[in-house]
C-alpha cells in the first residue's frame, strides 16, 4: 500500500499560522481554480503554488510519487480529451490553426495544445494547495479549524475521527489481507473479473464487519464522556488567529477579486492568444 | 443534537471516512477508459449509507472522496467528489426500511428497493452530475466526460449490486434479531 500523505512537523511562517486560515486560503484557492481557465492567471497560480511548495520546507521524497502518478493519470486523461474531441480547442477558441496532420480526421491544432496545456497547469494549481495544506496542519487543529468556518462540530469532530482511524484501519486491512493469503487466497492481478471481485470481498467483509464493531467501541465510549450534550464546544488545539493570518485571509480574498475580474473581464472564462 | 442524529452517527462517519479512504487504491480496472473502476469503496459507502441513514452516506462519499484524493494523489478532482456524496444521500434515504443494524435486511423485497435506488442514483451521480459539473469546471470534451461517466456508471452498480448487497445480507445475518420479536397472545 503506498505511502500516504501525512502531517510533518517543522517551524515556518506556513506553519505557523492557523489552520483556520490555511483552511480558508485552501477553499478560496480551489474555487478560483475551478472558475477561471484564464491561462495568464493559471501561470500566476502554478508559479505562487511553487513558491509556497519551497517555502513550507517540503522535501522532494515526500511527493516524488505522488508526482509520478499525478503525471501518469495527466497523461492517460489529456491523450483521451485529444482522441475524443481533436478540435474541442478550436470550437473553444474559435480560429484553427494546423501544426501536423496525423491520420484521418485527426490533426494537432495550435488550440488543441493550448487547450490541454491550460486543462493540465489547471490541475496543478490545485496540487500545491492541497498538499500545504495536509502536510502543515496538525490534524486535531484541522478539526478546530473546519468548526471555525461553520460546520457543525459534530460533523468537524467526525473529520479528526477520520484523520486518527486511517492508520488504524490500514493496518487492520494490511492483517486480513496476510491472513487471507495465508490460507491460500492469492490477490495477483491475473484471475477472472468475477474471481477477483470475490477475492477481494473475502477482505472486504472481515473488515467492514470489524469497523462496525469498532464503531460501537468508540461511540459508547464518547457516550460515557457526554459528547454531543452542549451547543459548541471548545478545542484543545485551536490556534488564535494572529496578524499573519488576517493577512493570508485578506490577501487571498483580494487575490481571488482580482483573478475573477481578469478572467471574465473580456466577457468569457478563456484567454484567447489566436485573436 | 436530536436522537436521530447521535453520537453512534458521528463515529460512523469518521470511522465510515476512514474505511472509505483506505479502500481508494483497492479498484479493479474494467477497461481501458481511463481513470474508471471497480470501486469496492463504493459497495462500503452504500452498504454504510444503507446503515446509518443520508447524512452519514452523503459525508462518507464527499469528504471520503476528497481526502482520499488529497490523502493519494495530492489532489482533488471535485467534479467527481460532489457525484459520490449524491449516491451515498440516496442510497441513504431508505435507511428505516431497510432496518440493516437490527437484521431486517433479509427479504427480496428489500434487496430489490435497495438495487433500484442505488441504480437511479448512481445514473443521476455519474450520468448526469458528474459530467456536467466536468464540462463546467474543466470545459472537457463533452463526449468524453459522458462516456467516463457512463463507464463510472456501470462500474459502480456492478460492484454495489453485487458486494453491497451481499455484505448488506450477510451484516443482517449477524446482526441483532430485535425484529423477528412477536407480541405473545
Amino acid at each position: 500500500m503506498n505511502r500516504l500523505i501525512s502531517y510533518e512537523k517543522k517551524d515556518t511562517f506556513i506553519h505557523g499560522l492557523s489552520g483556520f486560515s490555511k483552511l480558508v486560503f485552501f477553499i478560496i484557492w480551489c474555487i478560483v481554480s475551478a472558475m477561471t481557465f484564464d491561462t495568464r492567471v493559471l501561470v500566476v497560480m502554478l508559479l505562487f503554488g511553487a513558491f509556497i511548495y519551497i517555502a513550507s520546507g517540503t522535501k522532494w521524497r515526500q511527493v516524488s510519487s505522488i508526482f509520478k502518478a499525478v503525471m501518469f493519470f495527466m497523461t492517460v486523461n489529456l491523450i483521451c480529451i485529444f482522441f475524443f474531441a481533436p478540435y474541442q480547442g478550436c470550437e473553444i477558441y474559435g480560429t484553427r490553426h494546423d501544426l501536423v496532420h496525423l491520420f484521418g480526421n485527426y490533426s494537432i491544432t495550435c488550440e488543441q495544445l493550448f487547450y490541454e496545456l491550460n486543462v493540465l497547469i489547471k490541475y496543478f494549481t490545485v496540487i500545491p494547495a492541497v498538499f500545504i495544506f495536509l502536510v502543515t496542519t496538525d490534524p486535531s487543529e484541522l478539526a478546530a479549524s473546519i468548526n471555525g468556518v461553520g460546520v457543525p462540530y459534530s460533523i468537524s469532530y467526525s473529520v479528526a475521527i477520520a484523520l486518527r482511524y486511517i492508520p488504524d484501519i490500514q493496518d487492520e486491512f494490511r492483517r486480513i489481507k496476510n491472513a487471507q493469503e495465508a490460507r491460500g487466497i492469492e490477490m495477483s492481478i491475473k484471475a477472472p473479473l468475477v474471481e477477483r471481485i470475490k477475492r477481494i470481498a473475502s477482505i472486504i467483509f472481515p473488515l467492514l464487519f470489524s469497523t462496525m464493531e469498532r464503531i460501537d467501541v468508540v461511540s459508547n465510549a464518547m457516550e460515557l464522556r457526554g459528547f454531543g450534550k452542549k451547543k459548541t464546544r471548545t478545542w484543545y488545539s485551536r490556534k488564535k488567529l494572529v496578524a499573519a493570518d488576517i493577512l493570508v485571509i485578506a490577501g487571498v480574498i483580494v487575490f481571488a477579486f482580482v483573478a475573477l475580474f481578469i478572467t471574465y473581464c473580456d466577457g468569457n472564462r478563456f484567454y484567447n492568444p489566436f485573436i | 443534537m436530536n436522537s436521530k442524529f447521535g453520537i453512534r452517527e458521528v463515529v460512523a462517519m469518521g470511522i465510515g471516512t476512514a474505511l472509505f479512504v483506505v479502500l481508494t487504491n483497492i479498484q479493479v480496472p474494467i477497461v481501458i477508459v481511463p481513470n474508471t473502476a471497480l470501486q469496492p469503496r463504493m459497495a462500503v459507502m452504500a452498504f454504510l449509507a444503507a446503515a446509518f441513514g443520508p447524512i452519514v452516506g452523503g459525508v462518507i462519499g464527499l469528504l471520503g472522496h476528497a481526502l482520499g484524493d488529497a490523502l493519494f494523489y495530492g489532489s482533488v478532482w471535485w467534479s467527481w467528489v460532489f457525484p459520490e456524496a449524491v449516491v451515498g444521500i440516496a442510497i441513504g434515504l431508505f435507511k428505516n426500511k431497510y432496518a440493516v443494524r437490527e437484521g431486517g435486511f433479509n427479504s427480496g423485497k428489500t434487496i430489490v428497493l435497495f438495487n433500484v435506488t442505488q441504480v437511479v442514483a448512481n445514473a443521476i451521480a455519474w450520468i448526469l452530475v458528474a459530467p456536467v459539473l466536468d464540462i463546467l469546471v474543466y470545459a472537457e470534451p463533452a463526449n468524453k466526460v459522458f462516456a467516463q461517466g457512463a463507464f463510472a456508471f456501470l462500474g459502480n452498480i456492478i460492484i454495489i449490486g453485487i458486494l453491497g448487497t451481499l455484505l448488506l445480507v450477510g451484516y443482517s445475518k449477524i446482526a441483532g434479531k430485535s425484529s423477528d420479536l412477536s407480541a405473545e397472545d
